[in-house]
């Protein structure tokens, strides 16, 4: 079998890239959609081909194979060589699928939002350089080039959410995702060169097989009482943490929403942030094995707790984009609690085809949410939540579409979100209770949440509007109703049949009690939802006082942006930063600056030897010769 | 070889000459009389060839050649003198040489 034609998909992006990225003054905005879209539909198209490919006939003995198809990039040593290439193996593959679609979906979508728009080409140019890295962080045969798209979809990220470049609020934002994600990845690269020293290889395929020597023998080197390995897994860990958005890294996710909302769809949203899950799924028989599971625990608990404390501040957020950040969030806290409690053979490692599962089917519902909130900015030109209201009227298409996204997130039975939801539930609930308790929490604030959103924005009454607010262009609905077909029917795919942690398909049932736990708790989050927020009452105001000083905090998302901000600014600037101020000041720049004034004054004094007159020059040459002679003529007669 | 002088004192001569020389070229204030000063060691030591020829190698004639020679190239070394003079006089309007201390620090 050959799959060396998925090299295609990343590589036709990153075409449209430069020519729309080089050309974008002399292209029409007429056409650069046109060209986006067709290229990503090709990408799309091959994507689709390769899972069918794939999934078809990429078994032997029942485990799916890997394939790797690369070149040897740079040679450092004979065993330290860099390599780039495509890794085919399930959750790639899936991957593949997920990204194409969302990004294919976006660019059509985008061809309405952001119509008339001054860098129109210029956006399209961004949203193919995103598509490329990301496609190549998702084919990344090895740690190393991993960390190159890593990086480049970090770089895609930081322009597309400084897209509006004129707005300091965009600019601030896209600095802080830089920023917080670049010093997380200080950590990944750290954790990439701890691993590959220890093991001796960058490569996944060595790193990840069984009987590799990092799952044979990572108890042979030891630092400070835990196995070397599990620091690198936990330093690799980070770079996920901040890419994904988990605690305590996740200040910039509500910030980037700064940028066009197709690109919070497409990036903050679906793909993007999942990164960290994909990287630890990615790694998972390394978390799994090595110091028996020690660092996948932590993946486990930061997953859950992230998960509880974004779903309790997105219940008090008034940006609508800004509640879907925090739900991103709290969803990706999921993916992540479901691979922590994850084990690796057959049904005991439902977590880890869960979290795959709930990324799937998430990717699906949360664009479609985040699109759906674009077609609602774009009609109304607000993000708040007070400018919304009775909207189901004007945007018959927005709403229908918007809700069954809400139910799937919320887990109402049928939707894509129930089976997805159901399996990590079922997965946590088998392996710890705590973090099943907290995700069966998290699933009724969700419910509570997302609800509060659609009623406040379609229910309720009307708001005055500058103009009659108008069902968006078709370019906008029919990505829409592309995605809600899939939030519907995503959750009906067989994927215990795909993507497992051993390679091996099981039997995924659903767990029927469980499943009308978490439905029953998502079903009293929706009531009381309704009950607030369907007609304009004094529930919330009455909520909200009960609550007191614990819905200020939740408001303010409890202060941590304000703690970075105490940390940076008077801890680290005023404390430790001032104090090597003073020594570059004081110590290194005045040493410098002493000996150039030294030099200057020196010269200074001798300056006075080059006076111009040409008889002095000729005196200086023959006494000098005079005295030469002299001490040659002694020298001599001696 | 002249009947009652002594190859001495013509050296001597010449070392005045020489010395004279030296002297004009480190304290005239004029280019021209700087040039002059040029002429005078160069004459004193073409003189120094001839004599020191004719007195102690009679049967060669190398030295007196030289001087030759010395002639020619002062005849050239002036002229190239006078012609950068003469453009110098061009910039400045002067040929002292005060107004041409300007290449300097």
């Amino acid at each position: 079998m050959d799959f060396s034609y998925t090299i295609l998909i990343p590589l036709i992006p990153l075409a449209l890239f430069l020519l729309l990225g080089l050309f974008s003054k002399k292209i029409p905005a007429s056409i650069s959609g046109w060209i986006g879209s067709l290229g990503l539909g090709t990408s799309f198209a091959l994507s689709l081909y390769t899972a069918y490919h794939y999934f078809l006939e990429g078994k032997l003995n029942g485990v799916y194979q890997t394939f790797t198809y690369k070149s040897t990039w740079l040679i450092f040593t004979d065993k330290l060589h860099i390599d780039m290439g495509v890794l085919i193996d399930p959750i790639s593959v899936m991957m593949l699928v997920v990204v194409s679609t969302i990004s294919f979906m976006v660019h059509l979508y985008s061809r309405g939002y952001m119509k008339g728009d001054d860098g129109y080409t210029r956006f399209f140019a961004y949203l193919a350089l995103f598509s490329f890295s990301m496609f190549g962080l998702v084919l990344a045969t090895n740690l190393f080039q991993i960390y190159i798209f890593w990086e480049l979809v970090g770089a895609s990220s930081f322009l597309l959410i400084g897209y509006y470049y004129t707005k300091p609020s965009a600019v601030a934002a896209a600095k802080k995702a830089f920023i917080v994600t670049r010093f997380a990845d200080l950590g990944f690269l750290i954790g990439i060169l701890v691993v590959s020293y220890y093991a001796g290889t960058l490569d996944f395929g060595e790193l990840n097989s069984l009987d590799g020597t990092v799952i044979t023998s990572w108890a042979s080197t030891s630092f400070m009482g835990l196995s070397v390995f599990t620091w690198g897994l936990m330093l690799i860990y980070l770079g996920g943490v901040g890419k994904s958005a988990m605690l305590p890294f996740h200040i910039w996710l509500p910030d980037a929403m700064e940028g066009p909302t197709p690109v919070s769809a497409l990036i903050h949203a679906a793909t993007m942030v999942v990164a960290g899950v994909y990287l630890v799924a990615r790694l998972f028989p390394l978390f799994y094995f090595v110091e028996d599971g020690f660092a996948l625990n932590m993946v486990a608990y930061i997953g859950a707790l992230s998960s509880l404390v974004a779903a309790i501040i997105a219940l008090t957020q008034t940006d609508i984009k800004r509640v879907l950040a925090f739900s991103t969030m709290s969803q990706i806290g999921y993916m992540m609690l479901a691979l922590g409690v994850s084990k690796y053979e057959g049904h005991e490692g439902l977590g880890y085809m869960a979290s795959m599962f709930h990324l799937f089917t998430h990717a699906m519902f949360k664009a479609l949410l985040f699109l759906g909130a674009g077609s609602v900015i774009h009609a109304i030109h607000s993000n708040e939540l007070k400018d919304m209201g009775g909207l189901r009227k004007y945007m018959p298409i927005t709403h229908i579409t918007f809700l069954i996204a809400a139910l799937s997130i919320a887990g109402f039975p049928g939707f894509a979100g129930f089976f997805s939801k159901d399996e990590i539930l079922a997965a946590a609930f088998e392996s710890n209770m705590l973090i099943y308790i907290s995700s069966v929490a998290v699933a009724g604030l969700t419910a509570f949440y997302m609800f509060r959103l659609y009623f406040g924005i379609f229910w309720g009454e009307d708001r005055k509007y500058e103009h009659t607010p108008h069902e968006s262009p078709m370019s906008m609905t029919i990505p829409l109703l592309f995605l809600a077909v899939l939030s519907i029917v995503g959750g009906y795919i067989p994927f215990s049949e795909f993507v497992t942690a051993d390679r091996m398909p099981f039997a995924a049932h659903l767990d029927l009690p469980l499943a009308a736990i978490a439905s029953t708790v998502g079903i009293i989050g929706i009531i009381i939802a309704y009950v607030f927020y369907k007609k304009v009452s004094d529930l919330p105001e009455k909520a909200t006082k009960l609550f007191g000083s614990f819905y200020k905090w939740t408001f303010h998302k409890f202060y941590f942006d304000e703690i970075y901000i105490f940390v940076t600014k008077k801890i680290i600037f005023g404390i430790l930063a001032a104090a090597i101020a003073w020594f570059d000041k004081f110590v290194v720049d005045a040493f410098m600056v002493g000996i150039g004034n030294s030099t200057m004054s020196f010269s200074h004094r001798i300056k006075g030897m080059q006076s111009g007159k040409f008889q002095d020059y000729a005196m200086a040459f023959v006494g000098g010769g005079v005295i030469l002679a002299m001490v040659v003529f002694y020298i001599w007669i001696n | 070889m002249i009947e009652g002088i002594n190859i001495y004192e013509i050296l001597t001569l010449t070392s005045i000459l020489f010395f004279i020389g030296t002297y004009g070229f480190f304290t005239r204030e004029n280019l021209i009389t700087v040039l002059m000063s040029i002429e005078l060691i160069l004459n004193a030591s073409a003189v120094n060839f001839v004599v020191i020829n004719t007195y102690l190698y009679p049967d060669f004639l190398q030295g007196a050649v030289f001087s030759i020679f010395i002639i020619a190239l002062a005849a050239a070394e002036t002229a190239l003198a006078i012609a950068i003079i003469i453009n110098l006089y061009k910039l400045v309007y002067s040929v002292e040489v005060k107004d041409t201390e300007t290449m300097k620090y």
